[in-house]
């Protein structure tokens, strides 16, 4: 039996070690994607289209997909999302078609992404027979995003202290009245962080995208504007490959010799812009918080 | 002066605000019942695909379930296809079980760092770290495995450095940001009072993590755990970049193999719909289904009973 004070030691040296592995093995990674990639980077490589069999191709096309994209759903799963998480926080009593309801929300948060995306080719892409195309990845991102969008909401509202209900109810305002014009209010600022963090995880999705946005990136034309035409970027009825099915794409079958310059590349921006969503989540919450609250 | 019927017919209608607030929850139940429906269709529709296999293409489950070989396009000895999908489940499970044994300690051990030996330089490092890397998408893990992985594994054991290896080094890393973050979680619900009292009692502060912070916090890392195990089981593409894609039952952890999510990938876009090859294909949809609804039943069952004690 070992002096319990020196137990003491080793454990909390042991744990000093361990704690320092994962600051290195997570540092490492980060150094690696960073290191690797930033020197690829320029203007060119983020603008021009790829190229399928000659080296020095970009990623404009799909970088361009990546934000379209994630607009689109952010665009249709926000409302859907507001208004559950609304009934759920703020209608809904304990009873259980509530505990149905949040437990079937939390089976679509645990499906493994690769099922929402084969799920969104089954309906979308072959039944309604929209092809692959930005339409059917954004459904698809939308049921990938709807259960955390919805969670990260009605956490928002949860913030938000009774009394302000209590305050709106006992003014003779009608509960919707209470929510959408003292509740939301107030929850603006911790309601943005969420959507801006869950952009980040839609941003770089792919195995939901690679069947039902498609896997190729036709040729863009950057001065047609009409959402009808096939080249047009704001045509939502053209396959769209995005940054992240790229770099899977051409990992495992490109054929382009520099597929390894243009993945480290193309990683280093998809880190990068996760970066910024975290940043700006951060930043833009704090800022309205002051703003709203003039705290 | 008003009849009375006016009078009452006034009195009965609803006012403005009434009316806004039916509209306002019809609306809000409506976007839920729309997540409802979502769930049910997603499920109904891979069942359905999946069980196909079964029913239209007469493959018996036990086949499906022991057999070895995954050919669906041939037809075997005895005139059945092969569409044994032990090869992935097993893959599949051994991956996920890999990867979480080698990360949990590793996650629980930051995580009491984090959160009772250092929270200053937890929460000024580790967290920012942690959070971040939760965020960074799995293509890119897939990517490094690919770049760094790979090549070192066969350096190292041979090979073509593509395997159950690769695969489990990869998820490891991917689920250690998950597990990590929510142990802390979990260690922060631990009330400080235990830790005072236990330290009161004479306790060094090795044992008080070890005797009293851990084990009220058991139930939470083991949701932690069987989160990340959850991740890893469905993971898709990191994997599948990495695994070597072979449908063979893996003979050593650095012989090419695949797991249900990897063959997804790769097949459902070169088979015909309808087909065997493809009805077999959504069959392992189904299982990824199952198991997905099985890790969820498993997280339900521990926060239960954790509840109770």
């Amino acid at each position: 039996m070992i002096n319990p004070k020196t137990q003491n030691k080793i454990a909390i040296g042991t744990l000093y070690g361990v704690a320092g592995l994962v600051v290195l093995i997570l540092m490492a990674l980060l150094g690696y994607i960073l290191i690797s990639g930033l020197p690829q980077l320029s203007w060119h490589f983020l603008t021009a289209p790829a190229k399928a069999f000659l080296k020095g191709g970009g990623v404009g096309i799909q970088l361009y997909n990546s934000f379209y994209l994630l607009i689109l759903a952010m665009l249709i799963s926000f409302p859907i999302a507001l208004g559950a998480a609304i009934y759920l926080y703020e209608y809904a009593k304990d009873n259980w078609v509530t505990t149905t309801i949040r437990t079937a929300i939390e089976i679509l948060s645990s499906l493994p992404s690769v099922v929402v995306g084969l799920f969104g080719f089954l309906f979308f892409v072959v039944k309604l027979n929209l092809g692959f195309s930005i339409l059917s990845g954004a459904f698809a991102l939308t049921f990938f995003n709807l259960p955390l969008l919805t969670r990260s909401i009605e956490d928002s509202l949860r913030t938000i202290d009774t009394t302000q209900r209590e305050g709106g109810l006992a003014l003779g305002l009608s509960r919707w009245e209470t929510v959408t014009r003292v509740i939301l209010p107030a929850a603006v600022p911790s309601i943005l962080t969420g959507v801006i963090l869950s952009a980040g995880r839609v941003f770089g999705e792919a195995a939901a995208l690679i069947y039902t946005a498609g896997q190729s990136a036709p040729a863009l034309d950057f001065t047609d504007w009409n959402p009808f035409n096939i080249s047009s970027p704001l045509n939502p009825m053209r396959p769209a490959e995005t940054l992240a099915v790229h770099i899977w794409k051409i990992n495992s079958e490109g054929i382009m010799p520099d597929a390894k310059a243009i993945s480290s590349g193309s990683s280093a921006v998809l880190v990068l812009a996760i970066l910024l969503f975290n940043f700006a989540a951060r930043y833009l919450g704090k800022r309205l918080y002051k703003r709203l609250t003039s705290a | 002066m008003k009849s009375t019927e006016q009078l009452e017919q006034q009195l009965k209608r609803h006012s403005k605000a009434a009316k806004l607030e039916i509209w306002g929850k019809v609306v809000s139940f409506s976007a839920l019942l729309l997540i409802v429906a979502v769930v049910v269709a997603i499920i109904g529709f891979v069942a359905s695909k999946g069980l196909a296999t079964f029913f239209s293409n007469h493959v018996s489950l036990w086949d499906f379930l022991s057999g070895k070989s995954w050919n669906p396009g041939v037809t075997d000895a005895h005139g059945k296809p092969e569409v044994g999908a032990l090869p992935m489940i097993v893959g599949s499970f051994l991956i996920t079980i890999l990867s979480a044994i080698v990360a949990t300690p590793f996650a629980i051990g930051t995580a009491v760092f984090m959160n009772e030996i250092s929270p200053n330089k937890g929460a000024k490092i580790l967290q920012p770290v942690t959070e971040l890397l939760v965020g960074i998408p799995s293509v890119v893990y897939g990517f490094i495995g690919l770049s760094v992985v790979v090549p070192v594994t066969r350096a190292v054991f041979g090979g073509s450095g593509f395997g159950i290896l690769s695969g489990t080094c990869v998820l490891f890393v991917m689920i250690l940001p998950t597990v990590t973050s929510m142990s802390v979680d979990a260690l922060r619900s631990v009330p400080r009072y235990y830790r005072e009292a236990s330290l009161a009692l004479g306790a060094t502060q090795w044992q008080t993590i070890y005797k009293v912070v851990l084990r009220a916090a058991t139930p939470g890392m083991m949701t932690a755990v069987v989160f990340g195990m959850a991740r890893a089981f469905g993971e898709a593409l990191a994997v599948q970049m990495v695994i070597g894609n072979a449908a063979l039952m893996p003979g050593s952890l650095v012989d090419p193999a695949s797991t249900l999510t990897s063959v997804l990938t790769t097949g459902i876009g070169n088979t015909v719909m309808g087909s065997l090859q493809n009805n077999a294909l959504w069959s392992l949809a189904l299982v990824l289904l199952l198991m997905s609804l099985v890790f969820n039943l498993i997280i339900r069952l521990i926060g239960r009973k954790g509840r109770l004690q």
